[in-house]
């Protein structure tokens, strides 16, 4: 442990930190569960849970406390973490940020919160995020928005970005160790880059889909959102691994990236794409990329420019791909078997009232353009056109990867921005993913780094994008650009 | 292109949702510019590229077709808004 006077405070430790303190018995996994929950009660007002499950955590932290007593204590033994709604946890409200499955109570346990749980780690509740994960702002939850704990001079409410803002809340502010999120177009590394924590989108295929309500099923991703680097190691260990339950999930070995990350950046060639240089990037964001690409450089690596010639092309793939995934995943959510019904005179005005009610605006939009590019006579021009397309975009990172191991770029192109600041075009709201959803939709492994602040002293992020099941080369990368950025949370500010 | 009130009117019943006078005209506004926005696509030549589906494996895996789930019906109509004789309620849909 450091010498910080806020290391005293059981909610500032990290993961890393915190498991040390436990096995070393400093203190007990009830006592630190407290210190959170006494931490959650005081922040309401971020509204970063749908749902605090208070009686349950410490439950769990006094069988972890009984563990570590007798020396049995597992990876995670007695860890609080946060959920993100997202998830399905057995007998636990799971809202996917949704009017239409309030009070859904799954009967089992997705395999991601499964792995934590059987790793001995505490839940503390249920994470606010976007209605079924669309969005980039957490403005298009059923149960409000979620408040960014920092805060510019004009003292404004901001956005911790979304669509996992409530698992980047908690965690930027020390309401949970560390979280999960879900990653479908750069719903964990947007709002970890806006809070100013570390967040991971492993490669498809790396941590199971299984229980996870569905979005986009060919893009959709678990990963963990941590206050530092060796955290995000340590979490993606657990949550990761083959589950013969989803079809997509990889039959590959989980190496330890926390070994992986002490390895350095020497003789690692790094590429720069320049597409990634967009129009009106803010100026903050072009001079932190440039200093990542120094620090990076100074610690041995190697810097290659590089093309990545479809990027512009993402965000329009992204954008029929996803609403046709959504519409057809979206379908069972028909008032009859589980969740929200509005009746109606017939099965079919069930159907409609049910869902007109129970989906917000947003989600109802890509439904609408889902269905429209499913349609017939409208297939092949819309969704066969972007598959196609997507295909070119992942076939430019395999050509970079044959000249370079990894990839630097900012993760967002601006700072967090004022919740009254949101714009009303769903376009325009659309391109705070301009950077993070070409990773998505090739599939790769992303990760995002707080790095330094905006001049209004707003947290940004740097990301790293790896070839297909090399995350370690995102930790050896992430673990240099964490050093060199001595970035400070706002738990320590 | 642009869609018109009459193919927003027959997507939305496509896909069982209700769009009143009120809504209709913002739901237009934002899917047209949405499509508008996605039509870059046609600047790119896909003629000789292939399809891509998924994450990164093209091949499905198999498994034995054995029962590994059951016997659980409580679990399955747990959150069911209306049940009756183990069974999901939902209008009459035969005359």
């Amino acid at each position: 442990m450091t010498n910080s006077p806020m290391k005293n405070d059981l909610v500032c430790l990290t993961l890393a930190e915190a498991k040390v303190g436990l096995h070393q018995k400093k203190f007990s996994a009830v006592e630190l569960t407290k210190a959170y929950l006494q931490a959650m009660e005081q922040h309401r007002s971020l509204n970063a849970y749908i749902l605090e499950t208070p009686e349950l955590a410490l439950e769990s932290a006094k069988k972890s406390d009984e563990r570590l007593a007798k020396g049995e204590g597992r990876e995670l033994e007695g860890i609080p973490l946060a959920i993100k709604d997202l998830f399905c946890t057995e007998g636990i409200q799971t809202t996917a940020g949704s009017h239409i499955l309030e009070g859904f109570k799954p009967a089992y346990e997705s395999t991601v919160s499964a792995n934590l749980k059987n790793a001995g780690a505490v839940c503390l509740g249920k994470t606010n995020m976007d209605e079924f994960a669309m969005g980039s702002a957490n403005i298009t939850s059923y149960y409000g928005n979620v408040i960014n704990p920092w805060k510019r001079a004009d003292g404004k409410d901001l956005t911790p970005g979304g669509s996992s803002g409530g698992s980047a809340s908690a965690v930027a502010r020390g309401l949970a160790v560390a979280a999960t999120g879900t990653d479908t177009g750069g719903s964990i590394r947007q709002p970890a880059a806006f809070s100013g924590i570390v967040g991971v989108k492993p490669t498809y295929g790396r941590c199971s889909r299984w229980g996870v309500v569905a979005f986009a099923s060919s893009l959709d991703q678990a990963g963990p959102m941590t206050r530092d680097v060796r955290d995000a190691a340590l979490m993606l260990e657990v949550m990761a691994g083959y589950d013969p339950k989803d079809s997509t999930s990889a039959p590959v070995d989980v190496p330890s990236f926390e070994m992986a990350m002490t390895q350095g950046v020497k003789g690692l060639r790094v590429g720069i794409p320049k597409e990634y240089r967009l129009e009106g990037m803010h100026e903050d964001l072009v001079a932190l990329w440039e200093r990542g690409t120094q620090w990076l450089k100074e610690a041995g690596a190697e810097i290659v420019d590089i093309s990545l010639p479809h990027t512009k092309y993402s965000l329009p793939t992204y954008y029929v791909l996803a609403p046709a995934e959504a519409s057809s995943n979206l379908a069972r959510y028909d008032g009859v078997r589980y969740g929200l019904r509005v009746p109606g005179k017939t099965l079919d005005e069930l159907y409609e009232n049910t869902r007109s009610d129970g989906f917000g605006v947003e989600v109802q939009r890509r439904i609408l353009i889902g269905t429209y590019v499913l349609s017939a006579g409208y297939y092949d021009a819309y969704y066969l056109k972007a598959q196609r397309v997507r295909k070119l975009i992942a076939q430019d990172f395999e050509v970079a990867f044959q000249k370079v191991d990894v990839i630097l770029t900012p993760t967002t192109p601006t700072a967090a921005f004022a919740l009254d600041e949101k714009p009303t075009d769903p376009v325009v709201m659309y391109l705070n993913d301009v950077l993070t959803v070409p990773a998505n939709l090739a599939g790769l492994p992303a990760i995002s780094i707080p790095a330094g602040l905006s001049k209004e002293g707003l947290p940004l992020g740097l990301q790293l994008i790896g070839p297909a099941f090399d995350e370690n080369v995102l930790f050896r990368a992430g673990r240099v650009l964490e050093e060199n950025a001595s970035f400070k949370p706002i738990l320590e500010r | 292109m642009s869609l018109d009130q009459e193919t927003v009117k027959r997507i939305a019943t496509l896909a069982r949702l209700k769009l009143d006078a009120e809504r209709m005209g913002s739901m237009q506004h934002a899917l047209n510019s949405i499509l508008h926005f996605v039509e870059q696509l046609n600047e790119v030549d896909t003629s000789h590229v292939e399809e891509m589906v998924g994450g990164n494996r093209a091949i499905m895996p198999f498994r034995p077709d054995q029962v590994t789930d059951g016997n659980c019906v409580d679990k399955i109509l747990g959150n069911a808004p209306e049940v009756t004789c183990n069974m999901f309620v939902v209008p009459k849909v035969v005359e």
